[in-house]
């Protein structure tokens, strides 16, 4: 795949972009570099569905995963597994929906809903661009769920099936029920507002009293649906917490919700007048729109992963020297499986073939693969790459060795119960202070006058009513949550903002988080190189996939490759080339031949022989991440910080120098060491914790807030409350700082609108309110506060540094 | 004057038609994928060519 010869000018494959290798497969005048590409356009252009490659350049990039195993869909056969999988079946026709993630562009949406061109029994296929979802329809007696994924994953699209899957349907993210409220209560607000502008210009006179009477009784009619419908969720809210024996936000409004709503019936029936019904319809239009503000939702991510979402469904089992593929869940201890190159294994296992190489990346973040000898113990989660192995199961799926951390009790607790929002203590104790003023201003009156005693004591309840004081954390916290997604980092919900600002304990995992295998430290041990070997090398290195290749390569940076033509790579093992009647191996101790390999390496050594002499080795260390000391540094002054690794200690040294002194370093963490180290913190202190693998997932749930760090958001990320990309690490203390001045705004806006309560409660007090002054009053100190909350929050982003021209 | 009565009525079942159309489409799905539309529309309907066979044969093949 990668170009061996240089001295022919590079063809770009026709279907994926890549350089074609040198056995160049040619249809008509296009050029493949594998058979895989070439296949998928002959399919293509046998259906006449070329299309495929005009709306894009080479669509069919990103879409390499070859593992073309006929009977890997074996168990979609299952009836049990395909009722759990589609959507809905009748005798005729089946709906299901599968989750695609290679779908990256216009040409995959045009191809994949014209499925039903090269399938006769697909009856309707449609795309979801965003959530990279396909939602296809077909006749199951003209095909099966099998040979459909076969047909998508034969051109490209293989669609993702996973144990979650089976499990349960996913819910909606959006909440359709706050837009249907929100669009009713616009509605009436809306009509309201026109029935109610005479009153408000005085026009009221001119009016046949005909007239007057019927907008007050439309208004009431219109008002209707604003207190059944859209409020409902206010009374259940409320009433919930005062079961107990709490007051939360939404009580006070439901108190103003009542009071306007019954002192307007009153005015308009018994005494024929106008009442607030205007004003409750923009009360409750605001508030929902607050609502659906702080809704944002990101829907693409998911922030509820647990281990059922990256297991296979199925696995391959040996019965008498006979392949099965089975479900899972059919799975016993003391199975023998089989599990092929870039198969993830199930379950935790003993090696029965002589030798694994096992990529922990889903779990540990380091992506090398590590070398496993027969009879020792792969964990679940760990990738084969190489040669298929053998293995026996020790323990079921579910009850693993990081499966075991999803059952722990932390997995059942909500977060977002933890902490008291700042808006429901001020709540309690603004409720009271309303309740009190109101009743005693009702004493106070009801000696003179008992119809004005009545008249205050509704004014006061109405226009102290908190609609300025419910606003503002929606509309600060949405938009704070708007401004980190805008800098790629995505909250699970508007309450960890505000768990955020309360942090005084960082806790970082090391492998992944602080170190990125991106910047390896790359160094060569041996007799020195000559400019010949160097092509050599990086020739070896560039045709391989493996990771330390990688490396190496970029290590050796512009150097001319040597061409070769006989080039072997045997997977987990090495490359070895035949170069001037010489044998030319890179690779680990054995197949090299390499004799003395250093003891305790501080990372990973990759050895070249020639003919069997020893030349050298490579050493690679992961090195960290950009800007980690400058962050570290900048963290250090107002936080406690903490680093969990899973190695061993011997780095200690090299990164206290490079990360600071203050730091408390614990090597040799298991996953549910970590979790211990979380919990024994949060005792004293509140906690964030930044980690990436699955080994961090426990303990990224039982910290206060837990950040999981992805290089590809919508890749693979352990649960969190929060998922942040790669690219913007070093932006940690702003949107810490950020966290902590949205909870200043929410005061400060507070503050703004006790001046309003209290303006419009004193004058409600003395029996002053007019409805006028009633009328201007409410509006203005919701939209002021919305306006506020707004206008600050941009401005500390801007001046963080956090706010990024809309263009991009 | 009193046709303002009638304009009222008018004026309110319109907007409520309205209301009920939102409530339909919402319910049915309309604003659930807001992005791919954008590129279906751009989509062209080419005529297709009459290989129908060749396409059923090279389904037998897969």
């Amino acid at each position: 795949m990668n170009p061996t010869n240089f001295l022919s000018t590079p063809t770009k494959c026709y279907h994926c972009g890549e350089n074609c290798g040198n056995d160049n497969l040619i249809v008509g005048d296009k050029e493949f570099c594998c058979q895989g590409c070439q296949l998928v356009y002959e399919v293509l252009s046998e259906n006449n569905l070329c299309s495929y490659y005009e709306l894009e350049n080479h669509p069919g990039e990103s879409q390499k995963l070859k593992n073309g195993l006929s009977n890997r869909f074996d168990y979609l056969d299952d009836l049990e597994t395909q009722l759990k999988l589609v959507d809905f079946q009748n005798e005729t026709e089946s709906h299901i929906t599968f989750y695609i993630p290679l779908i990256h562009c216009a040409s995959c949406i045009w191809l994949l809903e014209n499925l039903y061109q090269i399938l006769s029994g697909v009856v309707f296929s449609r795309v979801d661009f965003l959530k990279k979802q396909v939602q296809i329809k077909f006749q199951q007696d003209k095909i099966s769920l099998k040979e459909l994924v076969n047909l998508l994953s034969a051109i490209g699209y293989e669609p993702k099936i996973n144990l979650s899957n089976l499990e349960e349907k996913k819910a909606k993210t959006v909440d359709k029920g706050l837009i249907l409220r929100l669009a009713v209560a616009g509605f009436c607000f809306g009509n309201m507002m026109l029935f109610s502008i005479p009153e408000y210009f005085s026009e009221v006179q001119f009016l046949d009293k005909n007239f007057r009477g019927l907008f007050n009784y439309l208004n009431l009619v219109l008002a209707l649906p604003v207190v059944f419908y859209s409020a409902s969720g206010y009374y259940r809210s409320a009433f919930n917490s005062l079961k107990q024996r709490r007051i939360n936000m939404d009580v006070p409004i439901v108190l103003g919700i009542l009071a306007l709503f019954f002192y307007s019936l009153w005015e308009v029936v018994g005494m024929n007048q106008t009442g607030y019904f205007d004003s409750l319809g923009g009360l409750l239009f605001f508030l929902l729109l607050g609502k659906l503000y702080q809704q944002k939702t990101f829907a693409t991510l998911e922030f509820d992963r647990d281990y059922k979402s990256y297991f296979p469904i199925a696995v391959t089992k040996m019965v008498k020297n006979q392949e099965l593929v089975v479900p899972i869940s059919k799975l016993e201890v003391g199975d023998v499986i089989q599990v092929r190159n870039e198969e993830l294994v199930p379950a935790d296992s003993i090696l029965l073939s002589d030798q694994a190489s096992i990529d922990y990346s889903f779990v540990t973040g380091e992506e090398v693969p590590v070398s496993i000898k027969k009879g020792a113990v792969i964990y679940a989660g760990g990738r084969q790459k190489g040669a298929p192995v053998f293995l026996t199961i020790q323990k079921l799926p579910s009850q693993g060795y990081l499966t075991d951390l999803w059952n722990h009790e932390t997995f059942e607790t909500d977060k977002s119960q933890l902490l008291e929002p700042l808006s429901a203590k001020i709540s309690g104790v603004f409720t009271w202070m309303v309740l009190a003023s109101a009743f005693g201003s009702f004493l106070f009156w009801s000696f003179s006058d008992l119809s004005l005693a009545v008249k205050v004591f509704a004014s006061v309840l109405i226009v102290a009513c908190p609609c300025a004081l419910a606003m503002s954390t929606p509309f600060t916290l949405g938009n704070t949550l708007r401004i980190f997604g805008k800098n790629k980092f995505y909250l699970k919900n508007a309450s960890v903002v505000e768990r955020m600002a309360l942090i005084d304990a960082i806790v970082f995992d090391k492998t992944g988080t602080l170190t990125d295998p991106k910047h390896a430290k790359v160094s060569y041990h041996g007799i020195p190189l000559s400019e010949e070997t160097k092509g050599l090398v990086k020739s070896m290195v560039s045709y391989s996939t493996h990771p330390l290749s990688n490396r190496i390569n970029y290590w050796l940076g512009a150097i001319m490759p040597i061409p070769i033509t006989e080039i072997f790579e045997i997977k987990g093992e090495g490359i070895e080339v035949f170069y001037i009647g010489q044998v030319v191996r890179l690779g680990n101790p054995e197949f090299t031949g390499f004799k003395n390999p250093p003891t305790n390496p501080t990372g990973n050594l990759v050895f070249l022989t020639i003919q069997g002499l020893e030349i050298g080795y490579f050493h690679i260390e992961s090195g960290l991440r950009d800007g980690v000391t400058q962050l570290t540094s900048e963290l250090s002054d107002s936080y406690e910080l903490h680093v969990l690794s899973g190695d061993h200690a011997h780095e200690q040294e090299a990164l206290t120098k490079q990360l600071g002194e203050n730091i408390e370093f614990n090597f040799n963490q298991n996953p549910q060491d970590k979790l211990s180290y979380l919990k024994k913190l949060n005792l004293t202190s509140q906690t964030l914790m930044v980690g990436d693998g699955l080994n961090d997932a426990g303990a990224l749930q039982e910290s206060t807030v837990g950040i999981a760090i992805s290089d590809q958001v919508s890749h693979f990320s352990p649960a969190s409350d929060a998922i942040l990309d790669a690219s913007s690490f070093q932006k940690i203390p702003a949107f810490l700082s950020f966290a902590k001045s949205s909870r200043d705004i929410i005061k400060a806006s507070f503050v703004l609108s006790f001046l309003y309560n209290i303006v419009g409660i004193s004058l409600a007090v003395n029996g002053l309110l007019s409805p006028v002054v009633c009328a201007i009053l409410m509006p203005l100190s919701s939209i002021s506060v919305v306006i506020f909350t707004t206008l600050a929050t941009n401005l500390l982003a801007y001046r963080k540094g956090l706010l990024i021209q809309k263009t991009t | 004057m009193e046709v303002i009565f009638l304009l009222i009525g008018i004026s309110l079942l319109l907007a409520s038609t309205f209301l009920y159309l939102f409530f339909r489409a919402m319910k049915g799905g309309q604003f659930d994928d807001n992005y791919t539309p954008s590129v279906r529309i751009l989509f062209e309907n080419k005529p297709k060519k009459s290989n129908k066979n060749q396409s059923i044969k090279s389904n037998s093949n897969e």
